[in-house]
């Protein structure tokens, strides 16, 4: 990869957020120019990004590696199109997680970590996301995908292959994390 | 002055002290990891919890302020169990390899352990495993050693100014490296192994050479650049097997050099270990002592005073050149120089060679001007307390002459010598700065003094520093930064030419025009040799170096760590080093190889012991009594009238790792020269 250049739309968006701090606190965005370029290169921060962006800030290359590293939400490797972040923590996995997880190996072919061939999708089992209401949970790329089960994980697998668009939210159509009957809960029956 | 009481003794200590600090003040020692009293306060460690009455929690000592009525318990069973419990932890994830570790022996980890910790773990599955990162040809690494106390991070970015290390990850995964697998390139690097308490960093070219405990430790002083830091030469028999830095806060604090450190491998190499003369096939051949000052002593038969010189080189001690000097002028020679490099400066008061605000008083000052030098080169302890007063006090530095990257943001005001007249106009930006500073310094670095117009540039500073306020009454910000550790001495001993004598320039140019017919180089290597092919050369020195090249007799002399010498830093500070190891094969003490040619000559030289070229030394100047301290030097006008000559400042130090006769000789700094400055060759 040849030097890293924001885009003309994200240059702008740079200057704009260099406007959040002042002149000498400029490293403070690291984060959101971190975060800008990411999306730029397709889900992931490579390092040529990494040393623009430290350049531009005038932060030292060691203190911009720091902060990539810190932060798992920073991919340090190309990433498929869809990043399937499915949670492994304790809600989720008595909910069905590691049945989610199962589908992505049987039908992905992909474990931990991995990216199918085709590039599409990376799989990485992820801590809680703070969704447990809506337990098994999956977040690709931005979205959250809530009541999972094999089947409906499966299906958007098949839309998103297809280039079909997938609808976000729960699956099994709760309004948000609202009871699954209508204040039936609420009704003492 | 809060008051308080640690392990029922009560104290009281200023109010911007720790708890840590305060119990150290009692006399009460606290285990720490992460703390260093040269760094900033991480509190990551925990090994130093103590005790605190009224708080639920055992609290990190090292980042808790003192306060009034404080009581602190440092042995209760509380703190016992907190050590025991941080120790566990420590050692979950440390590999226990003590036995092939180098830092075996002299680790903290190891010696708090054994003083504090379990005698066993209860921790029985897999411990985590960390690739060791690659740092260059000076520190090894062995990263599953680390305890992730940041101490090396901080270092590089406190210290150093140059951020190169940094912790990776998170949790534990988390790992000290530098960005994707660089060389760490600071001059200071080695200080990292040093403060490292554990084993995960340590010397490269001492790896699994020995063990502390078979080292015997030599006090002494470094000579590889006119700082004169503080050392402890480590030897096993005769070998030099490693040095270390001893703490003196006035000088070096408690950093030194890499050069400093690692080029010591320098002394096995190259090494004069007996005496040669060029015989008729041109060739250097052995012969003993008595034969060497035979050929000297028929060689000067017919020689008359003024057709003799002599040149000392920049590691040479004080007792060499006095005798030297003394030498020349029962044989009627005016021509001696110590400036081998031909400079013309020094020939004035002490104040105007001297580095006159000392390294400690550097960092009172509010303002520093650096005129045609590369502290970070020719002095990298000094450039490291230029950087502490930065971190501090945010101290502004202006820099006249080429730029170099020195770890503290320096205004960069051209590299133009005349810009140097501007300001003693007035006609420059920086004026009204140089005015409104209270405490400002100047740095004029060798790169300035040693050009033909040395002196006229020598006296435009002092005309600067008179305008400014450099010198007031109980302040001197006025400082030549010397590289050459022998130089300060020289000059005291005024081993410079006398009346009609020629300096350095002249007598090479002398020896190739045939008028000086013989030349005796004192370890003088820095001189262009092919000038001396037709004039008979006296070499002596430690090293097969440039000089003995051209050479008609090699007399074998020692190096710093084989005598007892006497040195001049550059703030003039008097220092002496002890003898570590003893010289090789028939090499002798240079001022005695001396004092026996005089014999020989039949021009005896009236000292026969140490004691007696000590009271030589005080003889010729008095300032050689008073080692370790610092005599204050008067102001007087110095340097000469005259037009500045208006091409650029060059840096005197072209290669840090290179300098001299041993560490040209050096592997280790070879290494430095490929994989540092990642020249193919050493440019030497």
């Amino acid at each position: 990869m040849t030097a890293f250049k924001f885009s003309k739309e994200n240059a702008e968006r740079v200057k704009e957020i260099l406007t959040h701090y002042p002149p000498d606190r400029k490293a403070s965005a690291i984060l959101p120019l971190f975060e800008l370029a990411q999306r730029q290169c397709g889900g992931w921060l490579p390092k040529e990004a990494i040393e623009a962006i430290t350049e531009m800030l005038e932060v030292s290359l060691i203190r911009g590696y720091e902060v990539a590293t810190f932060y798992t939400m920073f991919n340090l490797k190309p990433m498929g199109k869809y990043h399937l972040q499915v949670c492994g923590t304790t809600p989720c996995m008595l909910r069905g997680s590691e049945d989610l997880k199962g589908v992505c190996k049987r039908h992905l072919g992909i474990e931990n970590k991995e990216t199918t061939k085709d590039g599409l999708f990376t799989l990485t089992e992820v801590e809680c996301i703070g969704a447990c209401a809506n337990a098994p949970v999956v977040q690709i790329n931005d979205d959250y995908f809530e009541d999972l089960d094999e089947k409906s994980f499966l299906k958007i697998l098949e839309d998103l292959k297809a280039d079909r668009k997938v609808k976000p939210g729960s699956a099994i159509g709760r309004q948000g994390s609202a009871p699954e009957k209508r204040r039936a809960h609420a009704k003492g029956k | 002055m809060p008051k308080l009481v640690i392990d029922d003794k009560e104290i009281e200590v200023p109010d911007d002290m720790t708890v840590l600090q305060a119990a150290a003040e009692a006399g009460i020692e606290i285990p720490v990891f992460c703390y260093h009293p040269k760094l900033s306060i991480a509190g990551n460690c925990r090994m130093c919890l103590v005790e605190v009455k009224n708080t639920p929690k055992p609290v990190a000592s090292c980042a808790m302020p003192v306060c009034e009525g404080m009581v602190v318990h440092t042995n209760s069973a509380m703190v016992k169990k907190a050590r025991k419990g941080v120790l566990e932890f420590l050692l979950i994830n440390h590999p226990l390899d003590c036995p092939i570790c180098d830092q075996g022996g002299e680790c903290d980890l190891q010696d708090i352990t054994m003083a504090y910790g379990r005698s066993s773990s209860r921790f029985d599955l897999n411990k985590r495993a960390v690739p060791d990162k690659e740092f260059g040809p000076l520190i090894e690494t062995a990263m599953n050693r680390c305890i992730q106390c940041t101490r090396c991070v901080r270092f590089s970015s406190e210290i150093v100014g140059i951020p190169e290390l940094g912790a990776m990850g998170r949790g534990e995964d988390m790992e000290i490296g530098t960005y994707v697998q660089k060389t760490v390139t600071s001059e200071l690097s080695g200080n990292m192994i040093d403060i490292c308490p554990v084993g995960a960093l340590t010397s490269k070219p001492y790896s699994f050479k020995g063990r502390s405990w078979e080292l015997a430790h030599t006090p002494s002083i470094d000579v590889f650049d006119a700082v004169g830091s503080a050392i402890r030469v480590d030897t096993r028999g005769r070998e030099v097997m490693r040095i270390l830095p001893r703490q003196n806060d006035e000088i070096n604090e408690t950093w030194i050099s890499d050069k400093t450190r690692f080029a010591y491998d320098g002394l096995k190499y190259q090494r004069l270990d007996q005496p040669y003369a060029r015989r008729e096939d041109g060739l250097l051949h052995p012969v003993g002592w008595n034969e060497a000052f035979s050929l000297i002593a028929d060689r000067l038969q017919h020689v008359p005073g003024d057709h003799i010189a002599a040149l000392a080189g920049d590691m040479v001690d004080a007792e060499a050149m006095v005798a030297l000097k003394d030498l020349m002028t029962s044989l009627g020679s005016p021509h001696v120089d110590c400036r081998q490099e031909g400079s013309s400066v020094g020939m004035g008061p002490r104040c105007s060679y001297l580095f006159n605000t000392t390294i400690a008083g550097i960092e009172q000052a509010d303002f520093c001007l650096l005129i045609g030098t590369n502290p970070r080169w020719e002095a990298p302890l000094i450039n490291a307390r230029i950087r502490k007063n930065y971190l501090f006090n945010n101290l502004p530095v202006a820099s006249i002459g080429p730029t170099y990257p020195l770890g503290y943001p320096v205004s960069d005001l051209g590299n133009d010598p005349l810009i140097l007249e501007k300001i003693l106009k007035g006609k420059h930006p920086i004026c009204s700065a140089l005015k409104t500073a209270k405490k400002p310094i100047l740095i004029l670095g060798q790169g300035a003094l040693r050009r033909d117009d040395g002196d006229v540039i020598l006296r435009l500073t002092q005309e600067i520093a008179d305008k400014y306020g450099f010198v007031q009454k109980v302040w001197n910000g006025f400082n030549v930064l010397q590289i050459a550790a022998s130089r300060v001495a020289g000059l005291d001993l005024s081993f410079v030419p006398g009346a009609k004598g020629y300096g350095a320039q002249k007598i090479l140019e002398g020896a190739k025009k045939k008028k000086i017919e013989v030349v005796y180089l004192l370890a003088a290597d820095e001189i262009d040799v092919r000038l001396l092919e037709s004039a008979f050369v006296i070499y002596q020195g430690h090293h097969g170096d440039r000089g003995a090249t051209v050479a008609d007799v090699i007399l074998p002399g020692c190096a710093y760590t084989e005598k007892e010498g006497t040195y001049v830093n550059t703030e003039g500070r008097v220092q002496k080093t002890l003898k570590a190891t003893p010289p090789p094969g028939e090499a002798k003490e240079d001022w005695k190889i001396i004092k026996a040619l005089s014999d020989k000559l039949g021009l005896s030289l009236p000292y026969a012991t140490p004691k007696e070229i000590q009271a030589r030394l005080v003889e010729v100047n008095p300032l050689f009594d008073e080692v370790d301290r610092i005599q204050p030097s008067f102001w007087k006008p110095f340097g000469r009238e005259g037009d500045v000559n208006p091409i650029p400042f060059e840096f005197a130090i072209q290669n840090f790792y290179m300098t001299d006769s041993i560490s040209r000789h050096s592997r280790t700094m070879a290494k430095c020269v490929q994989q540092i400055l990642g020249w193919e060759k050493a440019h030497v």
